[in-house]
């Protein structure tokens, strides 16, 4: 027999992570190849002269108002990506205890991270 | 005529004198065209009438015989000998379910499950019959029909390795069905199963392994069905932050 009286349903706030989570991992499985190709093949093997990848220009970069907002998008959200997968896996693996403090720890880690990159393009300026 | 016969190890369990389930093992003869169902109904009429299974259409309609063939959640009337002879067949009861007799397990949770998730119409307002039945174009049937062609056999919560953890999860079959009702155009509930969505035990108790479409012997592709709504809850988190209800 179906109970006639209405549930209580309460709302889970996972949409925010969840797009995070999905931003991050859009911006790590189309960006990241790329990212290695050039700095970890085409650089080394000589292929991409690698002055265009010199200090200079990479600073000149970063602390240019787009420079330093793809740097922070870059980092950030596929470190939201990476902690919110850590955090369900810890769950998939069955580790029960302590929950709460394991979403604290993943998703204040990818905050405290993402706070000091912002603070660090800040003071490039 | 060739007299092969092929081995199938059955995990028994009879409530009232096994105090655990075992494995029992059957020979049974082989051909190319028999299904782990017929096999089945072999061994009951012919070695062993106390093995219990449940089956009625013998052609993946009615979703009653799903068991574990080979660890994997299948329909015994859609999977054939053939594809394992001359290695033998180990059937178990569907996973994730509690067993009541040898493959026969306890539906219950399930069945619970779909019913809550309201999956029948809810029209905008009563639709007097002399105005004639609702018409909907071919699109709008589109939206919706894959979803509707589950037939409850319940592989993908033995697929489920969310369900598996946590059985308050409402699982792959339930949220397609509800996405089937939410998204047909004759509906106007969607604003009373939105609630059921949003909660960890809905859409977000998913995390999109993807295996109950792997499984599903129709082609329903619950985990699609999900994601869509992961979609659709996102939308309404984002309209409650403003809106609040």
């Amino acid at each position: 027999m179906s109970n006639t009286t209405e549930k209580t349903y309460t709302r889970s706030h996972e949409p925010i992570f969840w797009g995070l989570f999905g931003a991050g991992g859009m911006l790590t499985a189309f960006l990241t190849p790329v990212m290695i190709l050039i700095t970890g093949i085409l650089i080394p093997l000589g292929l991409i002269d690698s002055k265009h990848l010199s200090y200079e220009k990479v600073h000149l970069f970063a602390t240019s108002w787009y420079g330093a907002a793809i740097v922070l998008v870059l980092v950030a959200l596929p470190l939201w990506h990476t902690l919110h997968r850590i955090y369900h896996a810890l769950h998939d693996l069955g580790i029960k205890r302590g929950r709460d403090l394991q979403q604290v720890f993943c998703y204040g880690f990818a905050f405290a991270v993402s706070i000091f990159v912002f603070t660090l393009l800040l003071q490039m300026f | 005529m060739n007299a092969s016969t092929i081995t199938i190890d059955i995990l028994r369990y009879r409530p009232e004198m096994d105090e655990k389930p075992f494995t029992q093992s059957y020979e049974v003869p082989y051909s190319a065209d028999l299904s782990v169902l017929e096999s089945l109904q072999y061994i009951k009429d012919h070695l062993d009438s106390t093995v219990s299974f449940r089956w009625s259409c013998r052609m993946a309609i009615c979703g009653s015989c799903g068991m574990m063939v080979n660890g994997v959640p299948k329909l015994g009337c859609k999977v054939f000998l053939r594809d394992y002879y001359p290695k033998k067949v180990t059937l178990a009861p569907l996973a994730n379910f509690p067993i009541e007799r040898d493959l026969v397990v306890v539906m219950d949770d399930f069945i619970d499950k779909l019913e809550s998730v309201k999956p029948y119409l809810i029209p905008e307002k009563e639709k007097d019959l002399a105005t004639g039945p609702h018409q909907q174009t071919p699109l709008q049937m589109e939206k919706f029909k894959q979803f509707s062609m589950c037939i409850n056999c319940g592989l993908c919560y033995a697929a489920c390795p969310q369900y598996a953890l946590d059985k308050k999860f409402t699982g792959p079959a339930a949220l397609a069905l509800l996405a089937r009702y939410n998204r047909d155009s004759r509906d106007n509930g969607e604003a009373e199963r939105m609630k059921i969505v949003n909660q960890e035990e809905g859409v977000w108790g998913c995390t999109f392994v993807g295996y109950c479409s792997v499984v599903c012997p129709k082609d329903v592709d619950p985990a699609a069905a999900i994601q869509l709504l992961k979609v659709d809850s996102s939308k309404d988190y984002l309209i409650g932050m403003f809106k609040p209800d």
